[in-house]
């Protein structure tokens, strides 16, 4: 799927939203608008880049990633994929 | 905001937000800042002055920001501020905690070939979490100086300054020095082409590089900025080779280019990083990571919000009240000072603009400033901690539920103190139907002017009843719910109102959420202090300018046109004279004062003319005084019998009456003339009374309020009521001193017993209640209206507010009134 040389090996991915508290995975692309889909690289979730899970529950989570607490809402989550490990 | 004077130079403050930019800011300019609006939006860049040698600064305090990219207009403000104003320098403020992501904009400033100084912020704080940084070797792999400080000890700041200074002085240099960051083989050669592309002026300027990397990120902002530079048809042709890039860098690397940009440059960041910092991770948010532990807790979040909540409330009201009791006082004494420059009883028209209209009027809403300036201070300590960010956290799932997010509850949060502050705070918000939702239904939060409303009705049909009592510590009684009631029917109501503009006017999905949560830190007061001025001089400066145009306005509706003088008022007053003199010949007879008695009631009454006549230190007062004093003396050697009386009259009025004063035939009589003198001073009073009260009546407002009373009567008002609701518009307290005047219980302000009995006589309990609920819905008053319209930019949405929230209290209120009359709730008139 992706040329880019920087990026992980190509596995299998699944909506951050399925990630349990504790666990890191890596962040591999996000599914929105353009405006969005900048916003979440500038705040640092850039592919390849390791979430770590800090939060989940039936509302928004809390993920920690380049070292800062994010917030972010539960339709995001949904629409934010990650590759596990 | 220029001044290029050779001896002056603007630095610009800019910081990702929470990273002690402000700080810095109230460190260098003593926190004396200049607050004006980005002219369009509502962006707001604070400047100050300082001095360093013989050189002035001028800082200007950009927006904190986490990129320079257009995304909100915070950014665009803060880019167009460098690109346009030209700063001498910029001073990016970085948390060292969290440096990677401080960073990213810092690198995005050396894109943008901006004069940079790095400030490592709170450096203290990441030395002792373990975290090392060669500071040196990093202003080298960026090839821009960096001081680390400690803003909040003032620790670095002259270095910095210094540091600037030497940037300032010649920044072609400095920005030569910078390193830039490599795109990779994949972008170079697109970001090259586009570059050669670009304007000349661009090129000269430096910035064929920036210009060629947002084409590549589609950024529109910096495309509206090229019209000008080119001809059209060769703008058409880069923009369409901007295209051709994206699309071949899409389909190279798998993602859109702004994506591998934004990757370049954190690559960039975490290379310079891996040689020069040091640090674990794991226990640098140690701290942080054990309260979040429990304050975003599934279970114990939600309630410990509240319970904070409600500490916030208590402390605020509890340390308020007194104050404010003060300021109470104070400004009835102003009013009476200023009255006595005219003589008594005037009706001065300027005496009663100044008194009763500015200084009551004004007074009136500055009296709330120290509950408001407290519930601010309280809410920038815990934003200032970090907490309230956690507040948004948690309040998020509810806020879902009515299609906003969890920022949009810290507005609310604020407005429970004043609406217009609360609507200002919706700046936070970034997406604009989140904002406009928002302010539309934040004046349904019960803001602290509406308490007096509440009290007085409360008090006047609500006897106080203990229901149950709490743990055996505190009683809870049907006024604290009901007062309580009043604050939840505006909760539910502003929910409901926000979730049915979200699913008509503002339709839409709800806004995605990313919101960073800020390690917790120790809030300084200083800071705190600093922030809550800021915020409460927004409420002092409405107060002072459109509550003061409200207030004249006001007093003009209510004082013109005025009613003729009514002759019967001066029949009223002799008749009253001559009942009492009546009185007093008839108890002289009877108690065997051989005249005195009918002397003695003459002099009363000429003292009691003087009264009405003169100020009390007035001299022509004094000398009706001991006019008085003299003939009462000389009846009273004349006679051991009216001597006796005497003395019986003057304990009468006292409490001690005691038994065998030596006057025991004369006291009834005594009692009598007491009497007497009581009934003409309630006939005076009524004929006052009454005539405020005509006044109030034939005045612009008074008919305003008999023109709508049919439309009110559904909702169980009368004229009367209509008329005070009316005059609320300029500040919801302003109610109970209008209904005050209606019931032409004269100046009588401070003590509301009167009028409470009077309310209890004329309306039922259900009636009050609909007059609280009423106040709490509808019309925002005049200062909330002008702050949505000047924050929406637009006035349809302050004019739709104040229709909307109107035609809802009178739906609401009617409703409730028709239903509570129907099953025969609270309509008895108590006996």
């Amino acid at each position: 799927m992706s040329l880019n040389s920087a990026d992980p090996p190509a596995g299998p991915v699944m909506p951050l939203s399925l990630a349990a508290v504790g666990r890191t995975v890596t962040f591999a692309r996000a599914e929105g608008g353009v405006g969005l889909i900048r916003r979440l690289a500038e705040m640092g979730l850039t592919p390849g880049e390791p979430i770590r899970v800090l939060h989940r529950g039936p509302g928004p989570f809390i993920i920690m990633v380049r070292g800062s607490r994010l917030v972010l809402g539960r339709g995001m989550v949904q629409r934010i994929l990650v590759r596990p490990g | 905001m220029k001044d290029r004077r050779p001896r002056s130079m603007t630095v610009a403050l800019a910081g990702n937000p929470n990273s002690g930019k402000t700080t810095i800011f109230n460190a260098l300019t003593g926190g004396r800042a200049h607050v004006g609006n980005y002219p369009g939006v509502t962006v707001e860049l604070k400047a100050g002055w300082t001095r360093r040698g013989d050189k002035s600064i001028q800082l200007v305090d950009l927006p904190g920001t986490y990129s320079l990219t257009a995304y909100s207009a915070e950014e665009v403000v803060a880019r167009n501020f460098i690109l346009d104003e030209k700063p001498d320098v910029v001073i990016d403020i970085l948390d060292c905690s969290n440096l990677e992501r401080n960073l990213y904009l810092a690198v995005q400033m050396m894109e943008l070939g901006a004069p940079l100084v790095l400030a490592f912020n709170m450096s203290d704080l990441a030395e002792a979490a373990g975290q090392k940084i060669d500071v040196e070797m990093l202003s080298g792999l960026l090839g821009v100086p960096i001081v680390p400080t400690v803003a909040h000890k003032g620790q670095g700041i002259e270095q910095l300054m210094a540091a600037a200074a030497a940037v300032a002085a010649d920044p072609d240099q400095a920005v030569g020095r910078q390193r830039l960051p490599t795109y990779g083989r994949e972008l170079e050669p697109e970001v090259a082409r586009l570059a050669a592309m670009v304007p000349d002026r661009c090129r000269q300027a430096g910035r064929d590089r920036w210009v060629a990397v947002k084409l590549l990120e589609d950024d529109t902002e910096a495309v509206n900025r090229l019209h000008p530079l080119m001809p059209a048809a060769e703008l058409a042709e880069l923009l369409g080779a901007a295209e051709q890039s994206r699309r071949h860098i899409h389909s190279v690397c798998g993602d859109a280019a702004e994506i591998i940009l934004a990757d370049r440059r954190y690559g960039f960041i975490s290379g310079a990083c891996q040689e020069t910092v040091r640090t674990t991770v794991e226990s640098r948010h140690a701290l942080s990571d054990r309260i979040d532990a429990v304050v975003t807790n599934r279970f114990l979040g939600l309630p410990l919000f509240l319970i904070l909540t409600l500490l916030v409330f208590q402390v605020t009201f509890w340390l308020g009240r007194p104050l404010s009791g003060y300021l109470e006082k104070g400004k009835d004494l102003l009013a009476g000072q200023v009255w006595q420059l005219w003589p008594r009883g005037s009706d001065s028209l300027l005496g009663s603009l100044l008194a009763d209209g500015l200084i009551k009027g004004v007074g009136a809403v500055l009296v709330f400033v120290p509950i408001i300036f407290l519930l601010f201070l309280a809410i920038a300590l815990l934003e200032d901690s970090g907490y309230m960010a956690r507040a948004a956290f948690v309040m998020d799932r509810l806020m879902h539920k009515i299609g906003l997010h969890g920022r949009s509850f810290i507005p609310m949060l604020i407005g429970f103190g004043c609406s217009v502050p609360g609507i200002l705070a919706t700046r936070t918000l970034e997406s604009r139907r989140d904002r406009l939702t928002t302010m539309l239904v934040l004046p349904l939060f019960s803001c602290g002017a509406r308490l007096p409303v509440y009290v007085l009705i409360i008090a006047a049909f609500f006897p106080r009843r203990t229901l149950f009592s709490l743990f055996g510590v505190a009683d809870v009684t049907n006024q604290a719910l009901l007062l309580m009631s009043m604050y939840l029917i505006g909760i539910a109501l502003a929910l409901a109102a926000a979730k049915l503009l979200r699913s008509t006017l503002f339709r839409g999905e709800v806004s995605s959420f990313v919101m960073e949560l800020p390690p917790y830190r120790l809030p300084t007061l200083r800071g705190a202090l600093i922030h809550t001025w800021e915020r409460g001089w927004m409420f002092l400066r409405k107060a002072g300018t459109v509550i003061l145009g409200a207030v004249i306005v006001l007093w003009a509706l209510t004082s013109f046109p005025r009613p003729p003088t009514d002759p019967a008022d001066q029949a009223t007053r002799d008749q009253a004279d001559r009942q009492y003199l009546a009185a007093a010949a008839k108890i002289d007879r009877e108690a065997g004062l051989s005249g005195r008695g009918s002397a003695f009631a003459e002099a009363r009454l000429q003292l009691a003319q003087a009264r009405r006549r003169h100020w009390p230190d007035s001299q022509a007062f004094g000398a009706a005084r001991l006019d008085y004093e003299r003939r009462v003396r000389g009846l009273a050697q004349d006679s051991d019998r009216f001597a006796r009386f005497l003395a019986a009259f003057e304990a009468a009025g006292t409490d001690d009456v005691e038994e065998g004063f030596g006057a025991a035939g004369l006291r009834p009589a005594a009692g009598a003339m007491l009497e007497a003198e009581g009934r003409r001073r309630e006939q005076l009073q009524d004929m006052e009374s009454g005539r405020a009260r005509r006044k109030l009546e034939y005045s612009v407002m008074g008919r305003m309020g008999k023109a709508v009373e049919p439309a009110m009567r559904p909702c169980g008002f009368d004229w009367k009521i209509s008329t005070a609701l009316l005059a609320a518009l300029s500040a919801k307290e302003v109610f109970v001193g209008q209904m005050g005047v209606i019931y032409a219980l004269g100046r009588v302000e401070d003590d509301t017993g009167e009028l409470e009995q009077r309310l209890q006589r004329d309306y039922t309990p259900l009636q009050g209640f609909c007059i609280m609920l009423f106040c709490l819905i509808s019309l925002p008053c005049i200062p909330t209206l002008v702050a949505t319209w000047r924050e929406s930019g637009s006035v349809k949405w302050a004019l739709g507010q104040l229709v909307g929230l109107t035609l809802l209290a009178w739906g609401v209120t009617a409703v409730v009134y028709q239903v509570g009359r129907a099953l025969g709730l609270g309509t008895g008139l108590p006996a």
